[in-house]
């Protein structure tokens, strides 16, 4: 079973191991900043966030008196934390049942996500029940229909090219009769820029709506851990759509740093609530801001 | 959201302001600013860095052009050499005895089950007979997608579920497509890091069984720093032949497209553009250039505006416009009709030089739906000879319409400035002072 530790570990060793090397316990010099530059923009942290990072370690550095660079290192782990907000439990209980809204950009894995939380919610106990409302894409009724069967949870599926709001409406129903907790509901993958589809969004969100006023209860925004600075826009369009109350990120087992994750939660607020590092039914895993620094900054010896 | 480098170069250049030879200052403060657009463009540090080089090299000393300034003259350096360094859109290797193998490899989630049905549409449509294999074996339901996108297509394919290795299903697979007399076979892989050594080893196996003409990377516009890594890991344990970028459609800068390009040196062979199945397109390098520095898409904004414009609509409207008639009711429709190429920020962020614009007309992304609807409400409260003539519209006229469609006498003097705006400027565009856009403003 992947922990944390493992799925971050190659970033760990690509970040730290660069850092490492540039920065040792020396002196601050010019270089320094450089390197610490070049690793955040390599870590796709953005220009913006890199730039005001650094001001704020300049900073630091003449107040703070701070004058090597393993001392650098440390503040930094300090303002980089900083910037991660603390990780918030699920807002699933305290109610006969508590509706997620799964949505994101092709590809990004929500299916594959979906069918790892479901399996995590019931090995905690919960009744889960998933809605297939990516009617759209060839099969992806029945992936998440496979998925379901791995995480032994049932799935509401309807026609491939059926209306998604009537698929949700009847999950509704299925979840209230079979006594179910808690009902993820897939959507299919559209590009934020695309207004159609955005707007079609908004109406399976507002079908939600009609039979539970408050719901979505969970709106999660899955991201994909290898994209880049289109990851703000992306995050911004879906808030603005439809009320984003958080972001998984996936494929972070990949050599990807996932750095667009300061700017998302620091101008919008989100709460990152899981990170996928894997193929298997295990590997999602909750997000845990003070390791994922830390991870950064371990020693490796990749590069 | 990002300043365009025309902008940027423009606010720099403004102290200068003068002609001449662009001195290593110019350039260097120029760079600056190119190297800050490349890097939210998502162009690999490294590689933005090596793109500098070469283009600073050029410029300075460049001798700056009569008829441009001189950060026109800079746009136009490193324009032409972002246009190099994207290389021209390779073609596919398809002479030789058949069937040709087509292998597409990449990470999860890149596209590659779709771009594998775009592709055999798009390869039939040329004249030739495409067949299609499911070699993802691991990705649940990858085998059903590949088989409903197949039928929906009508092109024939070979699947064997998920019981038997890929390398064996891939190599039967094209046994098959011999068969039935295929030219093209596609393969389509599991998604995979290139850092899963098992994985990419069943690549290599696929390779040594089938013989594939072409090895194409599949990969994400939208991807960040990682391209460079995913390129390279894939490039050298399978060895590529070309990328198919997808996602395009979206509004990533795409620079990744640059990393991969120049970490490989393979050329970019296609992009896919959309979800139905005709969205793949040959590549552009120059349309990709000006969407990475933030300079407009102009091809793009051009062929969706073709689409979608009613052109005898657009004749009328010109005629209007040259005649100085454009009404109310012709501003409602040319809003309609932006609308539906996509949000108004977005259109104008299409448009070269249009980030000034934008600011002033005050029209974001997120209150354009609003906007629209109160404009629709407004011109609809009023008569039809007020929609004609907006100078009719004294204090009471104004009363009764913002009382009619539930807004302020405020947001109808907004909308009339608006209208004197968007009027002032399509007499501007008329005389020639913008770049003339096919159907939108002809």
């Amino acid at each position: 079973m992947a922990s944390l530790r493992d799925g971050l570990k190659r970033t760990r060793q690509s970040f730290f191991g660069r850092i490492a090397q540039a920065i040792g316990a020396t002196e601050i010099d010019e270089d320094s900043w450089d390197e610490v530059e070049a690793l955040l923009l390599q870590a796709d942290v953005g220009v913006g966030t890199t730039m005001q990072l650094i001001e704020t370690m300049q900073g630091r550095v003449r107040r703070d008196g701070i004058t090597r660079q393993d001392q650098l290192i440390a503040a930094l782990k300090g303002e980089l934390r900083k910037l991660l907000m603390e990780p918030q439990p699920l807002n699933l209980s305290g109610r006969e049942l508590s509706v997620v809204l799964i949505a994101g950009v092709n590809g990004s894995g929500k299916t594959t996500s979906i069918g790892k939380m479901a399996y995590r919610m019931r090995l905690n106990n919960r009744k889960v029940i998933l809605a297939a409302g990516d009617t759209f894409r060839a099969a992806a009724i029945d992936q998440l229909k496979l998925w379901g069967e791995r995480a032994g949870v049932p799935v509401i599926a309807g026609q491939p090219g059926s209306d998604p709001g009537a698929v949700v409406y009847d999950a509704i129903s299925a979840a209230r009769a079979r006594g179910a907790e808690v009902l993820i509901v897939d959507t299919a993958g559209r590009l934020h820029s695309n207004f159609n589809l955005m707007a079609e969004l908004v109406k399976v969100r507002d079908v939600l709506r009609k039979v539970i006023p408050d719901a979505p209860h969970e709106t999660l925004l899955v991201l994909d851990g290898t994209t880049g600075q289109n990851a703000l826009t992306q995050a911004k369009k879906f808030q603005e759509a439809i009320a984003v109350t958080g972001v998984v990120v996936t494929k972070l087992d990949s050599t990807a740093k996932g750095g667009m994750l300061f700017a998302i939660q620091q101008e919008l607020g989100l709460p990152v609530h899981y990170i996928g590092i894997g193929e298997s039914m295990y590997d999602l895993v909750f997000f845990n801001p003070t390791a994922f620094v830390d991870s950064l900054f371990e020693n490796g010896s990749e590069e | 959201m990002f300043e365009s480098l025309s902008d940027r170069l423009q606010n720099v250049f403004e102290q200068l302001g003068r002609k001449g030879k662009l001195t290593e200052d110019d350039v260097n403060t120029a760079m600056r600013e190119v190297r800050m657009a490349l890097l939210e463009a998502d162009v690999n540090l490294k590689v933005a860095k090596d793109f500098i080089n070469r283009v600073k090299e050029r410029a300075i000393g460049a001798e700056v052009q009569k008829s441009l300034k001189p950060s026109q003259q800079v746009i136009k350096i490193v324009n032409e050499e972002l246009i190099a360094t994207l290389g021209q859109p390779g073609r596919l290797n398809l002479s030789g005895p058949t069937p040709r193998v087509i292998m597409l490899v990449g990470l999860q989630g890149s596209g590659k089950t779709t771009t594998a049905a775009k592709l055999a549409l798009m390869l039939r449509r040329d004249g030739r007979r495409p067949f299609m294999v499911a070699g993802d074996t691991y990705r649940p339901a990858a085998v059903d997608q590949l088989v409903t996108l197949a039928r929906q297509t009508n092109i024939p394919y070979h699947e064997e579920g998920t019981s038997a290795a890929p390398p064996d299903i891939c190599a039967r697979g094209v046994e098959a497509a011999r068969k039935a007399d295929a030219t093209v076979v596609l393969l389509d892989t599991a998604g995979r890091l290139q850092i899963d050594d098992d994985m990419m080893d069943e690549l290599v196996a696929i390779r040594e069984r089938t013989q594939p003409a072409e090895i194409l990377l599949v990969a994400d516009a939208m991807t960040g720093q990682e391209a460079v890594r995913i390129a390279e890991g894939f490039n050298q344990r399978v060895g590529l032949t070309g990328l198919i970028l997808t996602k395009v459609d979206g509004d990533a800068r795409g620079g990744a497209a640059i990393s991969m390009r120049a970490v490989t040196g393979v050329p970019i062979k296609f992009m896919g553009t959309g979800e139905k199945l005709d969205g793949l397109e040959l590549f552009h390098p120059d349309r990709l250039a000006s969407r990475i520095l933030g300079m407009g898409d102009m091809l793009t904004l051009i062929e969706r505006a073709e689409e979608l414009f009613d052109e005898r609509e657009a004749e009328r409207l010109q005629r209007k416009l040259l005649k100085n008639q454009f009404t109310l009711e012709d501003f409602l429709k040319q809003l309609q009709q932006i609308k539906r190429m996509g949000s108004i920020g977005q259109v104008l962020d299409m448009l070269p030089g249009m980030g000034r614009l934008r600011q002033q007309v005050n029209i974001d992304n997120e209150d354009a739906q609003k906007q629209l609807k109160k404009v629709e409400a407004i011109i609809y409260s009023m008569t039809p000879t007020e929609r004609r003539n907006p100078k009719l519209l004294n204090a009471r006229r104004k009363q009764r319409i913002a009382a009619g469609s539930g807004t302020s006498v405020q947001d109808i003097n907004a909308l009339l400035r608006q209208f004197r705006e968007m009027q002032r400027m399509m007499q501007m565009i008329g005389r020639g002072n913008f770049p003339r856009i096919p159907g939108l403003f002809k």
